[in-house]
């Protein structure tokens, strides 16, 4: 964990990130086959973004492995996982394949940050926190965390935890 | 639906896998036998006075072949040769594909044919999800990570922490 000492620096300011109850805000992210994926797309069905701060950084390895082994878990309570990360779409695909799992993967690359901003993830170190957003089929905020720091990884129970509450 | 909202790692049940001082302070490993820190904090474990139980927490992007490993440790239990297999599959990570599995199984005098029907049966792969869903619950999200005391210790655990664990000491 010694690799993100310096950001628990307490003079970096650290944003919350976005409250349950809130209505999603408007986005737009990047999909691997050069779509685009909305504020639209979370519409009737229950969406896990997972925040996390670099592709191929051994803590994001280990949370995207951990959390594809209960995808079919997740998908049976009718929730579908998305990786969302300021890394270009390609930089993302190659994490995804080299990694073998499905998560969709999202870029918040250009203009970068915006997303991540805008759900109040966004690390002045010019990356997402390692964050995690449940959005209700309606499009509303139903649960969400934030690691205490980047090199935190969030058990998978949370998100079960989060789609329960 | 299968239950994988929070919740305390569970108590030791009837076959959870056991070795070591009956007397001694238990510990609970959830490991894979792919994962190198897991063969190390193995062999740390093995010259300490505790009482250790195995469970499996393979992942499979990380280490593909820690599923197969898994159920073929589990079969071999079901001859009653579970930490004999524990510790070859240990010994030699470079060398877990099916023919090395065999070989093990082969030079632990198993019945072949058996040990290679249970290691795909549903059974077999249920009691090792088991463990797996267990661990998720607890909250582990690496392997190796070791339970003592109500305590959880992800990742590589100091030498003053296990001198703890086997004094019976709080660990965290």
């Amino acid at each position: 964990m010694h690799a993100w000492g310096f950001l628990r620096n307490p003079r970096i300011a650290m944003h919350a990130v976005i409250e349950p109850g809130t209505p999603a805000p408007e986005f737009t992210l990047a999909r691997a086959d050069g779509g685009t994926f909305t504020r639209e797309d979370l519409a009737g069905q229950t969406s896990v973004l997972v925040f996390y701060p670099f592709a191929f950084s051994p803590v994001c390895t280990d949370q995207l492995g951990l959390y594809d082994a209960v995808r079919d878990e997740l998908a049976s309570r009718g929730a579908t996982l998305y990786g969302v990360s300021c890394d270009a779409s390609w930089s993302q695909s190659a994490f995804r394949e080299q990694l073998g799992v499905s998560i969709e993967q999202l870029s918040d690359f250009e203009p970068k940050g915006e997303t991540c901003r805008a759900f109040g993830v966004y690390h002045p170190g010019g990356f997402p926190q390692r964050a995690l957003v449940i959005i209700d089929p309606d499009g509303v905020v139903k649960w969400s965390y934030q690691a205490d720091s980047p090199g935190d990884l969030p058990g998978a129970n949370l998100i079960f935890d989060g789609l329960a509450g | 639906m299968t239950e994988l909202g929070s919740a305390p790692v569970p108590a030791l049940d009837g076959d959870d896998h056991l070795r070591g001082p009956q007397d001694a302070p238990l510990v609970i490993e959830y490991a894979d036998f792919e994962c190198p820190f897991c063969a190390v904090l193995s062999a740390r474990l093995a010259v300490r006075a505790l009482r250790r139980a195995y469970r499996h927490f393979p992942v499979r992007s990380s280490h593909p072949r820690a599923w197969p490993a898994a159920c073929a440790a589990e079969a071999a239990a079901v001859q009653g040769k579970f930490w004999e297999m524990h510790d070859l599959l240990f010994a030699d990570q470079g060398r877990l594909e099916d023919p090395h599995l065999w070989q093990r199984a082969s030079e632990l005098g198993l019945d072949l044919a058996r040990f290679d029907a249970d290691r795909r049966s549903d059974e077999i792969v249920a009691r090792v999800r088991r463990d797996f869903e267990s661990g998720i619950r607890a909250g582990v999200v690496t392997t190796p990570t070791l339970w003592a005391g109500g305590v959880l210790h992800p990742g590589k655990v100091e030498e003053s922490v296990l001198i703890a664990m086997e004094d019976g000491a709080p660990t965290g």
